[in-house]
């Protein structure tokens, strides 16, 4: 089989293609205008918004995870945001971890929350999260795990549809109360903060911050190439089976608890990655993150976007997230009428999202042009 | 690949006393009947005589409150579920046609084609030529292979029955469960389906759940009419007409 | 001539009436000079001769004497200055706000020195506490003086004794008699005669009190020394078998405090899910904006407040209707122009109607302001009925279990016995031949949804009176309402009152074992764990049409 013929799946995706493209573009150029040019220059780009860009990452990299168990398996998950902030209190452990004795108390081992709560030791949950190693296992096992045990109760009983996104949405509020809760062991209403370092790099350093923006690019790209080649695949196929005629997928012999499941927890996973990379450039995790307007806001860039195209969710989440930062800004009365609007809009005007129109709009072009290149049929393929 | 070994069964599907309630409301009332190795049926009976319930309780759908239900002699349909059942080699078409809309015919085939149906098996499944022929093969069989690279949504009715039908072949299934295939088809597409039906069976057993009685003609099988969830009578088309209960039955009193 | 006699009966009748009338009025005019006079003595400088007159106010067989006698021992008594009257006075913003004990008419407010205190001396106090104790003990309602006995039980005292023997002498009522003996039995527990103690004690057996079951504890209990507060025997024997029947019955009025509570919160719950029954559990149509039209209700509660600032204790039932019509409204104006479009895509209406609701809670906060408005608890919602010492049920609780259940079963019976509802089931089970039968569908979806959408209004009510009124409110209660009705099965109201009644309780009573989030987080995990056992809840409607 030739290369060609091996790569046919990421061949035939044009805008996933451009897109791929740009982001790469971007995140080489940027940190070298960024660390190279300096500060007065008109090219000069500023480390706030290499944090702000970086957070879109990560936010596209989510976006991603929620597209392809809703766009390709037709689960709606309002709970998302919970395997975001798995990860990223897996790695906001290991960031307390590596403050050590820098912190205000000085306490060698405890972080300063559990000094301030009397507690005398580690509790045996926080037990390897010094390692970095460790760390990076549990972002991955963290939500994965939660989602196995979550999904495998739910697919097997069958529940579905709307069902499911209720109670998807009641587990991370039940999450956010139990976290909320100090003796949970996880800092309670404050979260964990005041990171100093990763890996001994000071996460104030310029460098270590591009380094976080480089490397959260880095995961969209593979997180893309992942999900675009599980969605090409004939699982993919089997995947969109389910969505579009579930009971027929099962008597054709499918067990469709068992996709549900796998794509459900690749889709955890790669939330639960977002978070782990998105908690050391914004510097805290708290128990916000389990919020469950959170989740279903992460929706709203995916219905915008493009649902069912895999680039349409990473152009959501970037489109949504600058609105949001522009107008949270400039007008913070008017953001909440927008992102309400945005969810009215999206759903009654443009069920495939932007990707969609665009889509739309370049068929309705082919279909003019062979019109009127004559009666050529069926050369349009 | 299949999980049962291939001798011959004396019957390739036994029920015998099925027993299912809704609410008080009998769907089916004590049924018994059976189906031999390569055997078309036909099953006929009126609104609410509980054909649609007879096939969930036999593909998994639905568990019987009480009696047998028993393939290739020792399997006990009830104990197993919808997948199982269907990689046992039951295959089902349902009443509305339903194939996945936003798939192309061949991918749709390709989906129905025999074969493990395991999750990581799919992740790095590769179509062999011999698979593509098979393929090809059936597309030709329910005569779409103009369609082949339309989607399953762009289908009229008729075909959308043709693809099911196709991917129930595909499925390679020793029994087929087939529901009402000729609603909303042609005269001519109805007497294609009954032909297909019956050069199927013989290799496979077939089952057909039909109101139209031109198209039970057509099948020239056996006839089984089921009337409250019992079956009322059995035999050729002719001796059913002619029983006085099937009379009453349909007729009024 | 048959008729003569009988209006002559009735002439008679009328006129017995009549004089019977007069001779009350006469009597009570002769008695009123008595009261002023006696009144008026009060005012003296000498303390024996005030001594003296309250003597004989006390005597007196007057409705108006009670007071007179509390105000006295308050120090709330006075008389003006200019021409002697007396007055009860309380303090308002300059002076004081004075009131006539005779003519019981407002006399307007005055300065601090325009009227003078009628004094008294401890002994006098003393005294007046026992008259007033005997005044309400022979009072006519047996409720009065069942509160008195009440009262005497919370300040034991010897003086009260001789009071009390009369009283209980007198007495017909066994419940005020049981209550007077406590009465007498808690000063009798001082006494230095054993078979007294022995005697109050036994009084003591059964009546549920937390002053006496904490006198018996001390009675009993063993000193650091060894010995007892009690030191005969046989009395601390009694006192023991007492006092676990009073446990006992502690812990089962304990029960039913929570039961109580527990119900209380089920009926909140009910009452925000109940509107949610209608839209999703008949509709189908997954609101997720219907925690704002309760946030709506509760705004409409406090508007109405602001515009009846002086008949808040009327305005709950004006906002009642005003909170149903303006969700109902607000409803009727979504389902119109955004849930219409999105029937059968049950995924996209769970999103757009998010969108809404995000747009209604920024939308209250750019009128109200982003902070919490404090609606009025009107009079006869606080407080609290104490059914005995053991038990008291908070009115507000109490009216919203009414409430809720009136709620439920009007809704109940609108759907079931109303031709609206008739039409309402007609669409929902078979919408084209609804359709065909002349029945305008659409116009049926959009007053279903602005019922649903109505009661969540109406729930908004009887929220503003537990809670924080916010743009937040609502969010609060839509994960517990769609959890109760999923719970519940939906498209079943009497689920939904099980579910939410069932979590109410089970949510109080795991309460105290785990503590108040771990709780909710307890009961959102078994909620879970339940939909993923039975899908379609407690009482789901089985059959082959749910399949779909």
């Amino acid at each position: 089989m030739t290369s060609q013929a091996r790569l046919a799946w990421l061949q035939s995706d044009v805008g996933g293609k451009r897109v791929l493209a740009i982001i790469l573009a971007v995140i080489i150029v940027l940190p070298l205008l960024n660390l190279l040019v300096p500060p007065d220059s008109v090219f000069h780009v500023s480390s706030y918004t290499i944090g702000l860009l970086g957070k879109y990452l990560c936010y596209a990299l989510l976006a991603l995870a929620v597209d392809l168990i809703w766009g390709y398996c037709g689960i709606l998950s309002l709970g998302h945001g919970a395997f975001f902030a798995l990860g990223g209190y897996a790695m906001g452990m290991y960031l307390m971890r590596q403050i050590g004795e820098r912190g205000v108390y000085g306490h060698p081992v405890l972080p300063d929350f559990m000094v301030f709560l009397n507690w005398d030791a580690l509790p045996w949950y926080w037990y390897g999260f010094d390692n970095f190693y460790f760390a990076m296992l549990m972002v991955l096992v963290a939500p994965g795990l939660l989602a196995f045990v979550f999904g495998w109760l739910a697919f097997r009983s069958r529940v579905t549809g709307v069902y499911l996104s209720i109670i998807t949405q009641a587990m991370t509020y039940a999450l956010m109360l139990a976290f909320f809760r100090n003796d949970m062991g996880f800092g309670g209403n404050n979260g964990l903060t005041d990171f100093k370092d990763i890996l001994g790099f000071s996460l104030q350093a310029d460098t270590t911050k591009v380094g976080l923006f480089v490397a959260s690019g880095v995961a969209l790209i593979l997180g893309y190439l992942l999900c675009r080649y599980v969605v090409s695949s004939k699982l993919g196929r089997v995947l969109i089976s389910i969505r579009d005629a579930e009971s027929r997928s099962r008597f054709i012999g499918y067990r469709v608890e068992h996709f549900k499941l796998f794509v459900f927890v690749l889709s955890a996973v790669l939330a639960g990655v977002a978070g782990a990379l998105y908690v050391p450039q914004v510097g805290i995790i708290n128990p916000g993150e389990f919020s469950p307007i959170n989740s279903i806001e992460i929706i709203v860039w995916v219905a915008l976007g493009g649902r069912g195209f895999l680039y349409g969710a990473i152009i959501g989440a970037v489109l949504v997230n600058y609105g949001k930062t522009f107008f949270t800004g400039a007008f913070p009365e008017v953001w909440l009428f927008m992102l309400g609007g945005l969810f009215v809009v999206s759903t009654l005007f443009l069920p495939q999202g932007v990707v969609g129109i665009v889509q739309q709009w370049k068929d309705k072009r082919a279909e003019q042009k062979a019109h009127a290149q004559g009666k050529t049929g069926e050369a349009v393929p | 690949m299949k999980m049962i070994p291939k001798h011959i069964p004396q019957h390739i599907l036994y029920v015998d006393g099925v027993t299912k309630s809704f609410d008080g409301f009998k769907a089916l009332n004590d049924l018994s009947f059976t189906v031999k190795p390569g055997e078309l049926r036909a099953i006929i009976g009126p609104n609410g005589a509980g054909k649609t319930t007879m096939m969930d309780v036999i593909t998994g759908k639905l568990k019987p409150d009480v009696g047998d239900v028993f393939f290739r002699d020792s399997v006990d349909l009830t104990k197993h579920d919808e997948a199982e059942i269907a990689n046992m080699g039951i295959g089902r078409k349902f009443q509305k046609p339903t194939v996945i809309e936003s798939l192309t015919v061949f991918q749709n085939l390709e989906l129905a084609l025999s074969g493990n149906r395991g999750v990581f098996k799919s992740l790095f499944h590769k179509l062999s030529g011999e698979q593509r022929t098979q393929i090809d093969e059936v597309i030709e069989l329910v005569g779409l292979t103009e369609k082949r690279q339309e989607l399953g949504g762009a289908l009229s009715h008729g075909q959308k029955q043709w693809l099911e039908i196709g991917m129930l072949l595909n499925q390679d299934p020793d029994l087929l469960l087939v529901d009402e295939p000729a609603a909303g088809m042609t005269d001519h597409e109805t007497e294609l389906t009954a032909k297909l039906l019956r050069d199927i069976s013989g290799e496979h057993s077939v089952v057909v759940v039909e109101h139209d009685m031109e198209f039970i003609k057509a099948l020239d099988c056996p006839v089984t009419v089921l009337h409250e969830g019992y079956v009322l009578a059995e035999g050729t088309l002719e001796q059913v007409q002619a029983d006085d209960k099937v009379i009453e039955v349909y007729l009024g009193r | 001539m048959t008729r003569q006699p009988k209006r002559a009966w009735w002439v008679r009748a009328w006129l017995a009436l009549l004089i019977l009338a007069c001779s009350q009025t006469l009597w009570a005019q002769q008695q009123a000079p008595d009261f002023t006079a006696k009144i008026a003595d009060l005012t003296t400088s000498s303390f024996s001769k005030r001594a003296k007159a309250i003597e004989a106010v006390v005597a007196l067989d007057d409705e108006r004497v009670l007071p007179v006698l509390e105000a006295l021992l308050e120090g709330d008594l006075y008389y003006r200055k200019s021409d002697d009257r007396v007055v009860i006075a309380v303090d308002a913003e300059s002076g004081y706000r004075i009131t006539d004990v005779i003519s019981g008419e407002d006399l307007g407010a005055v300065g601090k020195r325009d009227v003078k205190k009628i004094a008294t001396n401890n002994r006098m106090r003393k005294n007046l506490r026992v008259q007033i104790a005997a005044y309400k003990l022979v009072n006519k309602n047996p409720d009065v003086r069942r509160t008195a006995a009440g009262d005497l039980i919370k300040t034991p005292s010897p003086e009260f004794l001789p009071i009390l023997q009369k009283a209980i002498a007198n007495e017909e009522e066994p419940a005020v008699r049981e209550a007077l003996k406590v009465a007498r039995a808690v000063i009798l527990l001082d006494s230095d005669q054993e078979v007294d103690r022995l005697q109050a004690i036994k009084d003591m057996d059964g009546y549920p009190n937390k002053y006496t079951l904490a006198m018996l504890k001390q009675l009993v209990r063993q000193n650091d020394d060894g010995s007892y507060n009690e030191p005969s025997e046989l009395v601390r024997e009694e006192a023991i078998a007492v006092l676990k029947g009073l446990e006992a019955q502690e812990t089962w009025y304990k029960f039913v405090e929570d039961l109580f509570f527990g119900l209380s919160a089920g009926s909140v719950l009910l009452l925000a899910a109940v509107g949610l029954a209608i839209t999703f559990g008949v509709m189908g149509v997954i609101n997720m904006a219907h925690g704002e039209m309760i946030m709506l209700g509760a705004y409409t509660t406090y508007v109405v407040q602001l515009l009846m600032p002086n008949l808040i204790e009327a305005s709950l039932i004006v906002a009642i209707p005003a909170a149903f019509v303006v969700s109902g409204l607000m409803g009727i104006i979504i389902e119109r122009t955004v849930i219409r479009h999105l029937y059968g895509r049950p995924l996209e209406t769970l999103l757009a109607t998010f969108g809404i609701s995000l747009i209604l809670q920024q939308l209250v906060r750019t009128i109200f302001s982003p902070l919490n408005r404090s609606v009025i608890t009107p009079d006869w919602m606080s407080g609290s009925l104490q059914v005995n010492g053991f038990l008291s049920l908070t009115y507000n609780r109490l009216y919203i279990i009414v409430f809720a259940l009136l709620v439920l079963f009007g809704l109940m019976l609108l759907l079931k016995r109303s031709f609206f509802g008739l039409q309402m089931r007609a669409v929902t089970q078979n919408r084209a031949m609804a359709s065909s039968m002349g029945i305008r569908t659409g116009w049926v979806d959009a007053m279903t949804f602005g019922l649903g959408s109505g009661i969540a209004g109406i729930a908004g009510v009887a929220l503003s009176q537990l809670t924080n009124v916010g743009p937040n409110l609502g969010q609060s209660y839509i994960i517990d309402s769609f959890l109760v009705v999923v719970f519940g099965g939906v498209g079943s109201l009497w689920g939904t009152f099980v579910a939410a009644m069932g979590l109410g309780v089970a949510n109080k009573f795991v309460e105290p074992m785990a503590g108040a989030v771990l709780a909710k987080i307890l009961i959102l995990v078994f909620i879970i764990l339940f939909i993923q056992r039975r899908p379609r809840g407690l009482f789901a409607i089985k059959g082959r049409f749910v399949e779909g």
